[in-house]
């Protein structure tokens, strides 16, 4: 059985309909690709995904979200553990507001590591999967502010990857980087697929097509088709997924 | 032909506009080109928004000076220090000590302070962070009433709750069992009109400022930043306290230092409450008589007498400096922090 199930999972914001009955099951240890038009229910998506849906205003959802089996939308559901293992990795790189050791350090501390070694090796090893490290090895203690956009979104990674998560949750996440950044930032992403169930949110078809090995197409909060990637890409079922790939509709 | 917007580029479509000599082509588009009627009012808007600014600019400027102008009489007969830390105020006999007043305006403001801070902070969190948003607009309101209430209305309140409580419960409570604490113990019989009531009255006041300032601050912080937090499983509580306030902070300072300034020169509510006994309070329920009472309570009465007159606008003089100092230490932090990029 899969990782992630999601089953008739339904999404409201103010009474307008924002995801409607969607069901599929994300494979492990792949990189699933989220497409669709803007406002087709993508980030909706994600934010179900780590219950971080919670923080908006006059939300409703209904329908269950299974990881490892247990329903994260359950009453009794433990949020924090469930926001540990989904990592996220927003748009926009947001840093915290300390130096770059404790961006990384910020996590593991949360959750009871105290000693400085341990939190030193934490710190190299995960700025060494975000390939930050050799950039910034010198001045850890520096704010975090200080790094370039780029640089600040692979250290959004590492943070992410201190807490030792499962999954992967990507919003869009080379949106607001320059190319040689968003390159880096992919690249990373099929070394870490190895390791971590990744789920990408993206609008940009070609980086889809680069790195996806299974694909979500949503429309205007309708789950329209899911699949592998080769076969959604060039064999869709649905005629919107076909227009939507043939740019017909964005 | 073209008009030349910048000598070489040429501006296609407005050949009707008369040729420019060459001399004024240089630089921006000519006057006729962009219509000399909006040139003119964009001007004149310019001209009269930098002029009421530095009106603006300039009214602190004149008071500052006016002030010290009307004090030089007094600085002019004791040296400052000899007036600041002076303990006996008798103008008749022409001894002018400030030190009580001084002491007094500091006993209130740093109590209403040390108060109102905490529970603005917190309120402030609340509201911004915990708050549902029907919760939010039914708090909000009330928060800004509070603000619009004149201060003799707090001084009133104060007058027929917190000093009869201070006065015939709390002070008694603390002669008997805190008679040991030098600040916390009564000296003699407290009649309840005190520094602790001059505090707790003018903590009322400022804290519909300090929480709307601050709440405004807290809904800055962008949501990424909270999320980022949560996103790694943070509590709210420790996203608030490791996210949100940090990122906050400047704004806060600032919020503080607001109420500060309004704490330390109100007058009304302070000087119906506090006492106005010109000596220096050693502990909360000693009166005292701070600096805008003494200016409010005196100034237009007695000024026959030599320098008294001079001798108040010092006072004044004394209270504005402080208050400028402090918001010049705010923009301090406020500028320190922003250039180590937290």
């Amino acid at each position: 059985m899969s990782h992630i199930v999601v089953e008739g999972l339904s999404v409201r914001y103010n009474g307008q309909p924002a995801l409607d009955n969607v069901s599929l099951e994300i494979p492990d240890r792949q990189i699933t690709a989220v497409i669709g038009p803007s406002g087709c229910g993508k980030t909706t998506f994600l934010r179900c995904l780590n219950r971080l849906i919670d923080t908006m205003d006059q939300v409703r959802v209904s329908g269950r979200v299974l990881i490892d089996g247990a329903d994260i939308f359950a009453p009794r559901a433990n949020v924090i553990s469930l926001r540990r293992k989904m990592g996220l990795l927003s748009q926009k790189p947001q840093v915290l507001p300390m130096s770059i050791y404790d961006n990384v350090a910020y996590g593991p501390r949360l959750h009871g590591v105290r000693r400085r070694r341990d939190l030193d090796g934490i710190v190299q090893r995960c700025l060494k999967m975000s390939s930050l490290w050799e950039e910034v090895h010198h001045r850890l203690r520096a704010p975090a502010t200080g790094l370039s956009v780029g640089q600040q979104q692979r250290l959004c990674l590492a943070r992410g990857l201190a807490v030792e998560p499962e999954a992967l949750l990507c919003d869009e996440p080379t949106a607001s980087l320059d190319p040689l950044s968003a390159q880096s930032v992919e690249r990373l992403f099929v070394e870490l697929k190895s390791r971590y169930t990744i789920v990408l949110v993206t609008h940009i078809l070609r980086q889809a097509k680069r790195l996806a090995d299974y694909v979500v197409f949503l429309y205007m909060g309708e789950l329209v088709e899911h699949g592998p990637a080769e076969r959604v890409f060039n064999n869709p079922r649905d005629e919107r997924t076909r227009k939507y790939l043939e740019g017909v509709i964005s | 032909m073209g008009v030349s917007i910048r000598q070489g580029s040429r501006l296609p479509g407005v050949d009707a506009a008369p040729a420019v000599p060459p001399d004024r082509r240089r630089g921006e588009l000519s006057p006729q080109a962009v219509g000399s009627g909006r040139l003119l009012r964009e001007r004149f808007s310019a001209a009269l928004i930098t002029l009421v600014s530095a009106l603006v600019g300039l009214l602190t400027l004149v008071v500052i000076a006016a002030l010290f102008l009307r004090s030089l009489p007094i600085l002019r007969q004791h040296p400052l220090p000899e007036l600041v830390t002076g303990t006996v105020w008798k103008p008749l006999a022409g001894q002018f000590g400030f030190w009580p007043f001084i002491l007094g305006t500091l006993w209130v403001t740093v109590l209403a302070m040390v108060i109102a801070t905490p529970v603005c902070l917190l309120t402030a969190v609340y509201l911004a962070e915990y708050a549902r948003p029907s919760t939010r607009a039914l708090v909000r309101p009330l928060v800004d009433v509070l603000a619009g209430i004149p201060s003799v209305v707090y001084g009133l309140f104060g007058v027929l709750l917190i000093v009869p409580f201070l006065g015939d419960d709390l002070a008694p409570f603390a002669q008997r069992h805190w008679g040991f604490l030098p600040w916390l113990s009564p000296g003699e019989v407290s009649t309840g009109y005190c520094v602790l009531a001059g505090g707790i009255v003018l903590a009322l006041m400022v804290a519909p400022v300090i929480i709307a300032v601050a709440e405004e601050v807290l809904e800055s912080v962008p949501a990424g930043a909270r999320e980022a937090s949560l996103s790694l499983g943070a509590t709210k509580w420790e996203t608030v306290k490791h996210v949100s306030l940090r990122l906050a902070l400047p704004g806060l300072v600032a919020s503080v230092v607001l109420g500060f300034a309004r704490a330390f020169g109100e007058t009304m509510a302070v000087l119906m409450v506090v006492g106005n006994v010109a000596q220096s309070p050693r502990s909360l329920f000693d009166p005292a008589y701070p600096l805008p009472a003494l200016i409010a309570n005196n100034y237009g009465e007695m000024m026959s007498i030599p320098l008294y007159d001079s001798a108040l606008l010092l006072a004044a003089l004394m209270l504005l400096t402080v208050v400028l100092v402090f918001n010049l230490l705010a923009e301090a932090v406020v500028w320190a922090r922003k250039r180590a990029g937290q």
